[in-house]
């Protein structure tokens, strides 16, 4: 209802109170989220470092970001991180959704069971992973007393593999929340469709192939959106399972920037990379929101 | 939903279904390993632990981790356990739940009831808002932290989460109310409700169910969240989380592994808890707005 | 000046104007029925005079008061809605006074009114229970009821039967009807069925496209539509719309109309001025009912046609069976008494009831008048 001139009081004041109350969250939402981005973007273009400092140095900042071998690694395994999470976590969420779709006695008791580790901290998920895996205590040790002796798995230890040992835990912690929006989908599909596949001899294979799983593409969007946006944000799992360590073997983008602002006072740099983190989840969630949204008009 | 659960189309053997079972218990065991271990490693003596018994019940049987842990493990200088941690956590969780919850019910209640120009718009802003990497803030918020003189405070830490909760809450609350029936909006005009009255006589009656789901989730967040805590808490309000990783990663004495995964139940305690009584809520009122095909 | 003025009311949406100079007086105690199909801008309309849209230009007057700007509670309306908008956390007492809370009437007051419309709408024991508990018929009076505690001025009703199955549909209506009749009450009310529209109104404004198509009793509106428009809505089935060519025979208006076979029969009009448009093509309108067989025609009528013609489809529907040819190139129904004897595929000799026939202008569509 836009105001007309000669409207009641009544009238006008309904016009106003709605853009009052959503004020104070807009104010918020403009200088914490797009003020600040702002700013950290302007000082990814200065010569910043304990404080935040504004002589202007142009593109130095990315220029000696591009050439740290920190960075490479944290994008390196930022690559093998992200595209081993999703894939796997989309695998075992959808297998698990198909599964437990086909009408499982003690579903009620399986499903939260899946489901619960996303109830819990990164940093407790970390922790128990973090000594379940140590070669000293762990799971080789138990193996050793167990009897075998020749068993090996010191993967959070060693520079080449301590990566995926990060892979398992977020795996762990996610999948089963990958697996509950493929069930959604899986439970909205009309099962008329099915019977008429049925009726027109579709195997059980074929049925899933051709008929199910093309009509879950929006439950794969999402999957995708979500888990690429927490994959880049991934930073206190890393902290605490191994400090991103050993060495800088385990070093992400976030965990990158964090301490080259708070800990090696290098705050343009840190700037210049949270700037790059933040370009590339704005490259996937635009699209993804801009669809969302027209669609809901 | 319920007549697709009800009847299946799809008919299985009974070899696939045994191995279906199977994959099913396999991955069940999978999710509930580090819980076990957590769990039965926080009951017994550190020597068990170290003699490579970690996958083994407890042979002595003792609280004593849990003691420890809770009331006198070294964190940070002192020797306080998490104990002081956990207030700080509350102190910052539960304002932030409710408040954030507020707003964003509020925001929902005017972006689609009282909708007006380029309302999508201001909503998209907000939503991208809660994808944003926190890394872009961190530094200009512990500036303003310090500006305003919340730095280091509890208070801080639950304006942030406040700040950066508002985009879900509000997602969660619009999505319930653009199919709450605009009728009775409407009708309540005739009838004379004001704004506030509409909202709080004829909306937030029915609005449990999304409201559960609001809660939850900034319940599990903001509890959950490290990187605020670890970037603008100082040693007197940093939340659980944060004091865990120092005594998990504290270089100095033996390594209590046995304190650590007590601390970690600790921690991860009230999630659980929430989780454990309201889960099937969240799932229940998430299904009834936001999640569509 | 009447109770309720729509005076050249108009509503766009940015550039877009989808209601296009409204005018439509209503009197005190008047029925008035909005009809068209869906988009036609009918709903915004009545929204508009509850306050509930703006009113882009023009005026909406109640009792001579405008009531351009004025909040929907002050104008002493009140609404039925299609889902009847029942506020489900409260009871249906609640639901019935809450206008009335809301307008600050003290509690012992509010329960008298409460008592008067329950008695009147017979829901006295409905009271306490909450609109989940209701079936869709009991959601309906207490709707009703809502609006009636209010005592307006004006009683807006939107779709407020569509909701229902088709027994208790008629059953409402019946209702409604008895209503308006007992309280004489003015009343707005919007349908897209025409039968509803027929029953209930004591004027009808049919209506298209935003523009009010016609403007008139029932009767008017079913006798003599002013474009092909209103006659193909209204009425059911639809009226026959037959293109035709005007041929004056004997110093007398004849509608030519091509046969199944291709052959022409020679249909007389009962309107002079129709002589005008001899050898011209026209759109000869015929209602279902006044194509019946010999025995079966209308003894008042002055002007009873006849004309063979082939049977392609009988419908036997119970009361009446429809018989379906072909006539001017098109599928024509008819409908005869149920005891008609007729078969598919027999040439039947039809009587058409010619004082009841209209023509309509092939390019404007309108019709063709005196």
């Amino acid at each position: 209802m836009a105001a007309s001139a000669d409207a009641d009081f009544k009238t006008r004041l309904q016009n106003w109170i709605p853009k009052l109350v959503l004020s104070p969250s807009l104010a918020m939402m403009l200088v914490f989220v797009y003020g600040f981005i702002l700013f950290s973007v302007y000082l990814s273009f200065t010569d910043s470092r304990i404080l935040p400092s504004f002589g202007w140095v142009g593109w130095e900042n990315y220029d000696k970001l591009w050439r740290l071998s920190h960075w490479e690694t944290s994008l390196i395994n930022m690559g093998i991180f992200a595209s081993l999470y999703i894939v796997i976590c989309t695998c075992i969420g959808l297998g698990l959704a198909i599964f437990l779709d086909q009408k499982i006695r003690g579903e009620g008791l399986l499903r939260p069971i899946y489901l619960y580790p996303m109830a819990l901290s990164f940093i407790v998920t970390g922790t128990a992973w973090k000594w379940f895996l140590d070669p000293g205590i762990g799971l080789e040790n138990v193996m050793h007393t167990w009897g075998w002796t020749s068993f090996e798995f010191d993967w959070i230890k060693n520079r080449d593999y301590a990566i995926y040992t990060v892979v398992l835990a977020a795996v762990w912690q996610t999948s089963g929340f990958v697996m509950a929006m493929f069930l959604a989908g899986l439970r909205g599909i009309d099962n008329e469709i099915l019977r008429a596949a049925q009726m027109d001899g579709a195997s059980n294979w074929n049925l899933y192939r051709r008929i199910i799983i093309p009509q879950l593409r929006p439950a794969f969007l999402s999957a995708f959106v979500i888990l690429s946006h927490l994959a880049i944000k991934t930073f206190d799992l890393v902290i605490a399972l191994t400090g991103g360590g050993p060495g800088r073997a385990t070093e992400l983008p976030a965990t990158f920037m964090y301490s080259y602002t708070f800990t090696r006072n290098q705050m343009g740099i840190g700037a210049a990379s949270a700037t790059i983190m933040l370009m590339t989840i704005a490259a996937i969630m635009i699209p993804y929101l801009y669809a969302e949204l027209r669609e809901k008009r | 939903m319920s007549q697709a659960t009800q009847d299946t189309a799809i008919r299985t053997g009974r070899v696939t279904r045994t191995l279906i079972y199977l994959v099913l218990l396999l991955f069940g065991l999978f999710y509930l390993l580090p819980l076990y271990v957590m769990l039965v490693n926080s009951v017994k003596p550190l020597e068990e632990i170290t003699g490579g018994g970690m996958m083994n019940l407890p042979q002595v049987f003792t609280l004593e981790p849990w003691l420890k842990a809770w009331s006198s493990a070294q964190i940070g200088v002192d020797p306080t356990g998490l104990k002081p941690y956990f207030w700080n956590s509350i102190k910052m969780v539960v304002p932030a739940v409710i408040v954030s919850t507020i707003l964003g019910a509020l925001n929902g209640y005017v972006l689609t009831k009282w909708r007006f120009k380029y309302d999508t718009i201001l909503f998209g802003l907000m939503l991208f808002a809660c994808f944003i990497p926190f890394q872009i803030v961190l530094i200009p918020m512990a500036r303003m932290l310090g500006i305003i003189g919340l730095a280091g405070t509890t208070w801080g830490l639950a304006l942030v989460h406040v700040v950066y909760g508002i985009g879900f809450t509000t997602l969660y609350f619009r999505n319930y109310y653009a199919v709450f029936p605009t009728e009775l909006i409407r009708a309540a005009q005739i009838d004379g409700a004001g704004f506030f009255q509409i909202f709080w006589r004829i909306l937030l009656p029915s609005s449990g169910p999304i409201a559960v789901v609001s809660i939850i989730w900034q319940f599990t967040n903001i509890w959950n969240d490290f990187l605020f805590g670890a970037s603008f808490a100082d040693a007197n309000s940093q939340p659980m989380t944060v004091a865990l990783n120092n005594l998990v990663q504290s270089s100095t004495g033996v390594k209590e592994y046995n304190v650590h995964f007590a601390g970690a139940i600790l921690a991860a305690m009230p999630t659980l808890l929430v989780y454990i009584v309201a889960g099937r809520y969240f799932v229940r009122g998430l299904m009834a707005g936001s999640v569509k095909g | 000046m009447g109770f309720l003025d729509i005076d050249n009311a108009t509503k766009s949406y940015g550039s877009v104007e989808v209601l296009h100079k409204v005018d439509i007086s209503v009197q005190e105690g008047e029925f008035l029925v909005l009809v068209g199909p869906s988009g036609c801008g009918k709903s915004t309309l009545l929204n508009m005079i509850a306050g509930l849209e703006d009113i882009t230009s023009g005026e909406i007057r109640i009792k001579d008061q405008v009531m351009n700007g004025v909040h929907p509670s002050n104008r002493n309306i009140a609404m039925v809605f299609q889902s009847y908008a029942l506020y489900p956390n409260m009871t249906v007492g609640q639901n019935i006074t809450f206008g009335l809370e809301m307008h600050g009437v003290p509690k012992p007051e509010r329960e008298k009114a409460m008592t008067e419309v329950a008695n009147l709408l017979q829901i006295e024991q409905l009271l306490d229970r909450k609109p989940g508990q209701l079936s869709g018929g009991q959601r309906q009076r207490v709707a009703m009821g809502r609006a009636l505690v209010r005592e307006p001025d004006v009683f807006l009703f939107d779709e407020p039967l569509s909701n229902l199955d088709a027994k208790l549909r008629v059953d409402m209506r019946t209702e409604i009807k008895k209503l308006h009749q007992n309280l004489g009450t003015t009343i707005v009310y919007v349908t897209h069925d025409q039968i509803e529209a027929m029953t209930l109104s004591s004027r009808i404004a049919v209506m298209n496209g935003g523009y009010v198509q016609q403007l008139g009793t029932p009767q008017e509106i079913y006798d003599t539509p002013a474009n092909i428009f209103v006659a193909t809505f209204m009425g059911s089935p639809a009226m026959n719309v037959v293109p035709a060519k005007v041929a004056v025979l004997n110093g007398r208006p004849h509608a030519e109309v091509a046969l199944h076979d291709g052959s022409v029969a020679q249909l007389p009009f009962s309107q002079d001025n129709l002589s005008a448009w001899d050898g011209r093509e026209i759109l000869l309108g015929i209602r279902p009912e006044t194509i019946t067989d010999m025995d079966g025609a209308d003894r008042k009528s002055s002007n009873i046609a006849s004309m063979t013609n082939r049977i392609v489809v009988t419908e036997p529907a119970g009361s009446d069976t429809f018989v379906s040819m072909t006539l001017g190139g098109q599928d024509v129904i008819a409908r005869m008494r149920s005891d008609a004897e007729v078969a598919p595929g027999q040439d039947f000799p039809f009587a058409v009831n010619m004082e009841k026939a209209v023509a309509f202008d092939p390019e404007s569509e309108m019709r063709i008048t005196p």
